[in-house]
């Protein structure tokens, strides 16, 4: 089943972004309409159920759903800096970082409510991203890979640092007040967080979508498919690049405060390496360039440990390993080509 | 300036240096056989220099199993390319990556497991007597005579045998070497068993003064990957000067920037890296790759 899948898989563009689906059906109007209502009533489906399943749920089972969905805003980030620009990134997690302790620094020591927190984290990680845009334009491939990784080696030792001790709280970290639903709402914190998130995570999806769509975003691919052809054909690859990097960071900057209001609390041992692997890995997982697919691997990151947790104590890291060979062996596209594969399944069902 | 301070700093960095002078070696082995840097290869070393420690603790002496850690993580290396990542073909990089991942922690977990979590320490052949007025040991002078000694046997390798020859090509130009009836195939799988064999010696070589557990290499490769990608990730010599460079700079910003305790010595190593990267884009050492328009 996997090899069909794969085989139809191989045709198109390994690469390619969520939206390639217009197109080709637009080539062909008899089925046009009908994959845009499939796709429509998938979405619609997928959005009423994050909705209405967690008015059902236990507190913490929320939590994780927060999780999930801050994680899923890295995840699709990344997948805007490598599916859409073909940079890479094993940095992430100094972003999720820094957007966290902004939005915790900027509640805890100067009181600003979290809406204009979290907007003005995600601005904080803009700059910085599109800073350190600078320097990956000159590094390709494994040395950008290294650059990256650099900085998340960096990120939690910096914050562990003494000087700021007074505004990060150091290696104890920083505690942050959880906050009540507005208007009297008679729902928990927990489950007021996650609403936060679920809408936050919608406007940058619909946001990443029209980017990817726009002028823009076309120049992004051009500059990923051949960066020399991109730019005689007048697309500023240095802007473009810097840009890609800005935005990335900028929109996991708002994940990462979304996610430090959901825990209620920041520590730099919370942001390592392994963070920005478990990124990456969600993103190959979810399908590379297939925004919704960072909802897949989001879930996969964090719910996939506890089950090889399950499995065998002792050995939970190997079954993770082994699941995520799995899934790269049946689905080296990711979760896409599994919802592509049921589609077409569902598609002859229909005939 | 303190000379006598300065130069203690520089050859005890040169004393580091060569752990991950030894893994930026095998960095770059495998790098010219399968164009990806393996994430996994600290696992593997670690698992290697494990079976020298078992081998040991049954009674072999020490250069047998050295011997037979080297041979065994050879075909270990081949198998893992055979039956991991051959079947992944060209999948993208990305792909490939994800997959170095999970076998990265497969390995740990089951070293883990079959060796738990305990430090042990490992015998040197070398001794340890302090040399040089106690700035290095007579282990550390030897680590170093092996990382130069595996060097000129990797050149003599790769310059002067056939197989060698066709290593480089199959790496450097895939399509046309199998025309000339190279198995390009064969020549990756045993790209990853070379790799293995070295990553094992460097693991030999590592444990005495790190000491064994199944964390032990998650440092080394980071350094390792540096001083590759420092040196340059297409020159096998280079990558050893890179691991030297790397171990001196980290003494020396511990020691001469101010604020800077041990936490910080890894993040500033990697930024003047990454400085050095911005100006010389291909590492201090590597081919500068032409792209054809």
């Amino acid at each position: 089943m996997a090899c069909l899948a794969a085989s139809r898989f191989n045709e198109s563009d390994n690469m390619s972004t969520a939206q390639d689906t217009a197109p080709i059906a637009a080539a062909n109007p008899a089925t046009a309409k009908s994959v845009l209502n499939v796709q429509l009533i998938a979405s619609l489906v997928s959005l009423a159920l994050l909705l209405v399943v967690p008015m059902f749920m236990k507190n913490f089972f929320v939590f994780q759903l927060t999780l999930i969905l801050s994680y899923a805003i890295a995840i699709l980030s990344l997948n805007i800096l490598t599916g859409a620009s073909g940079q890479f990134s094993l940095g992430h997690s100094a972003f999720f970082a820094v957007g966290a302790y902004a939005a915790g620094i900027m509640m805890e020591h100067a009181n600003i409510p979290y809406p204009i927190a979290i907007p003005i984290a995600g601005l904080i990680c803009f700059v910085v991203g599109f800073l350190f845009g600078f320097p990956a334009l000159r590094l390709k491939g494994v040395y950008l890979a290294l650059a990256t990784f650099a900085l998340a080696v960096a990120a939690p030792p910096l914050f562990k640092l003494g000087t700021f001790e007074h505004y990060t709280g150091g290696v104890q970290g920083l505690l942050i007040t959880k906050p009540d639903a507005p208007f009297g709402l008679p729902i928990s914190q927990d489950r007021f967080v996650y609403y936060l998130t679920l809408s936050i995570a919608l406007i940058i999806y619909v946001l990443s979508v029209n980017l990817l769509n726009s002028r823009s975003g076309r120049a992004l691919m051009a500059i990923r498919d051949n960066e020399i052809a991109a730019s005689s054909m007048g697309v500023d690859l240095a802007l473009y690049k810097t840009l890609a990097f800005g935005v990335s960071a900028g929109f996991t900057g708002i994940g990462g405060a979304l996610s430090a209001i959901a825990v209620a609390y920041v520590a730099p041992d919370a942001y390592t390496v392994n963070f920005a692997i478990s990124l990456f890995l969600g993103m190959v997982i979810g399908g590379v360039g297939w925004l919704p697919g960072s909802l897949f691997g989001a879930a996969f990151i964090v719910l996939v440990p506890n089950l090889a947790e399950h499995v065998s104590k002792g050995l939970s890291q190997a079954v993770f390993g082994v699941f995520v060979i799995a899934v790269i062996f049946l689905l080296p596209n990711g979760a896409r080509q599994l919802v592509y594969y049921v589609y077409a399944q569902a598609k002859k069902l229909a005939r | 300036m303190n000379v006598e301070l300065f130069t203690n700093q520089v050859l005890s960095g040169i004393a580091t240096g060569a752990i991950y002078a030894c893994m930026a070696l095998a960095v770059v082995m495998i790098y010219e056989a399968i164009d990806h840097l393996n994430f996994a290869q600290g696992e593997m070393a670690m698992f290697s220099t494990f079976i020298a420690w078992q081998f040991m603790q049954w009674g072999v002496p020490y250069w047998g199993a050295f011997a037979l850690s080297v041979v065994l993580s050879l075909g270990a290396g081949i198998a893992i390319e055979r039956t991991l990542f051959r079947p992944l073909g060209h999948a993208s990089i990305l792909v490939h990556i994800a997959g170095f991942i999970a076998l990265f922690a497969i390995i740990n977990s089951f070293a883990g497991l079959i060796w738990d979590f305990t430090i042990k320490p490992f015998p040197t052949p070398f001794g340890s007597t302090p040399l040089f007025g106690g700035v290095i040991s007579s282990h550390q002078a030897g680590m170093i005579a092996v990382t130069l000694g595996l060097l000129v046997l990797l050149y003599g390798f790769f310059r002067f045998t056939r197989v060698g020859l066709a290593m480089r090509a199959a790496a450097t130009l895939p399509d046309s070497a199998r025309l000339v009836g190279v198995n390009v195939g064969w020549m990756i799988a045993l790209g990853w068993g070379l790799a293995a064999a070295i990553g094992a010696i460097a693991g030999i070589m590592i444990a005495p003064v790190i000491f064994l557990e199944p964390n032990m290499m998650g440092g080394v490769l980071l350094y390792g990957f540096v001083g590759a990608v420092l040196g340059g990730l297409s020159s096998p010599g280079g990558a050893v000067a890179g691991g030297f460079m790397v171990g001196v700079l980290e003494n020396l910003a511990g020691t001469y920037i101010p604020y800077v305790g041990n936490e910080l010595k890894l993040p500033i190593a990697l930024a003047m890296i990454i400085l050095v990267l911005v100006f010389k884009p291909n590492g201090l050492f590597g081919r500068v790759q032409v792209q054809r328009v």
